[in-house]
């Protein structure tokens, strides 16, 4: 059944591929997160102004496909060489790794901001209104009172977002990213021998089946204080 | 700009027509979408809902393939794959050479992840239910199809109709992935525009614009069913 010949020509590329996945998609995320965080709160901001221009930076991403936002980047920044050589960041987008990690990032930040906002809203207003009346600032409020109790609500949306892009990095092939999937194209292209594309299939549901059982997990630990005594 | 905006128009001179030949394509392929995976869906939730052990297994097992895959692999294995089947099936009898339709190939792929995700929605669905509904209908002496039909069904697809909406509007961006097995879909159509007026920012942000724009319709329809939907509910105040 399994071509042994084809496993060790194209096996070791293929779990290079996987690495790659693993890296663009450790590294939105953890960029994402970051950036989601100032974009959720000026999705609830005081000011108007900010908050148009961060609902419209979350409706752009949520709403377009992924797919056009790579193209949007990747042959964008090739149209715009001059420019962004002036600036100084023309290295950067030559590289098709480095644009789809751009662009994976913006857009998971989009969706995180999303989470969180919502999760920064679940968290009672007593709870700042208490913390205003001890004394505290704002932003020691938001460090110890309202994110630890907005990350645990938001805990199983994120790990469904991060079960989206690790499917949705697939698409970085397209531009030419030797990620598990291109890896798998290559392969495919040379060989022509179909079950390359199921060891794949095979690959992703077990990085997709364990993320979701180690966050299962995760929850269980992290909600522990929350569970009923009996 | 002016003479960006003018690369837009329709006729022999603009693109306009050719993205909008492809901006259809996307909606033809969505809509088409939508009944097959919505009918799969359902009878992956009722067999994972049903009794019978082996069932249950299989719809599982589905729900687990189809929405932990990558949707471009998913449409590549559908793509390949049914293309090498399809020719093992006819060259049992003859030796022409067939060729899987794209459109069909994307249709199904497509819907099969659809169905992954519906069949999820259908079955929180159909555990809302209540069973004595169920119960009660079997005690007036209607079939069990029947019961499924004329009472599970109508109060069910109430409670999934908001995460239906939602797997809508994930499917209209879905339907780009297309574009990467040949099929003339809007993100292709704006490839091929690129292509030929080397504009890539202007007009991959044109294609933007328009999915945007088919989200925002997709909205209104939303709102409008949704409250079709409840107006049978007492508005009590």
């Amino acid at each position: 059944m399994i071509d042994f010949d084809l496993l060790a020509r194209y096996g070791p590329r293929m779990l290079e591929g996987l690495v790659v996945t693993i890296q663009l998609v450790a590294v939105s995320i953890v960029l994402g997160g970051i950036l989601a965080f100032p974009v959720a709160l000026a999705r609830i901001a005081r000011w108007r102004v900010v908050r148009w221009i961060a609902f419209g930076y979350v409706y752009f991403f949520r709403g377009t496909p992924l797919l056009a936002q790579v193209f949007l980047v990747y042959y964008g920044a090739g149209q715009f060489r001059a420019e962004l050589e002036s600036v100084g960041v023309g290295w950067f987008f030559r590289d098709a790794f480095n644009c789809a990690a751009f662009t994976f990032t913006l857009n998971t930040a989009a969706y995180q901001a999303e989470i969180l906002r919502g999760a920064i809203l679940s968290v009672p207003a007593g709870q700042t209104e208490a913390a205003l009346s001890m004394g505290m600032r704002m932003p020691a409020i938001y460090y110890k009172v309202i994110l630890p109790q907005a990350y645990i609500v938001a805990l199983r949306p994120l790990g469904n977002e991060i079960i989206l892009m690790i499917k949705g990095s697939a698409i970085a092939s397209v531009i030419t990213v030797f990620d598990l999937m291109g890896a798998t194209r290559l392969a495919f292209a040379r060989s022509f021998d179909f079950q390359v594309y199921l060891w794949a299939a095979v690959l992703y549901l077990v990085i997709v089946e364990t993320l979701r059982r180690v966050w299962d997990r995760l929850e269980q630990r992290l909600t522990r204080h929350l569970k009923m005594a009996n | 700009m002016t003479d960006l905006f003018k690369l837009l128009e329709f006729g022999p001179e603009g693109w306009g027509d050719e993205i909008a030949a492809g901006a259809w394509l996307t909606i033809r392929l969505a809509v088409a979408t939508v009944p097959f995976g919505l009918i799969i869906g359902f009878l992956v939730a009722l067999a994972r809902n049903s009794d019978n052990r082996p069932l249950q297994i299989a719809g599982n097992t589905f729900t687990t393939i189809f929405r932990g895959l990558p949707e471009l692999l998913t449409l590549f294995i559908i793509y390949y794959g049914g293309q090498i089947l399809l020719q093992k099936l006819v060259g049992l009898f003859t030796d022409t050479y067939v060729e899987v339709n794209s459109f069909v190939a994307g249709m199904v792929a497509l819907g099969l992840v659809f169905a992954a995700f519906s069949g999820e929605v259908f079955l929180s669905a159909l555990r809302a239910v209540s069973k004595g509904q169920r119960e009660g209908g079997l005690a007036l002496g209607l079939t069990r199809f029947q019961t499924l039909w004329l009472i599970v069904f109508p109060q069910l697809w109430r409670y999934a109709l908001p995460g239906i909406a939602n797997l809508w509007l994930v499917l209209l961006k879905d339907t780009s992935l297309v574009s990467v097995i040949a099929l003339n879909d809007l993100l292709r159509m704006t490839n091929v525009v690129v292509g030929a007026t080397k504009e890539p920012f202007f007009f991959y942000a044109v294609a933007c614009a328009i999915y945007l724009l088919f989200s925002i319709i997709s909205s209104f329809g939303i709102t409008w069913i949704e409250r079709r939907s409840a107006r049978g509910e007492a508005k009590t105040a």
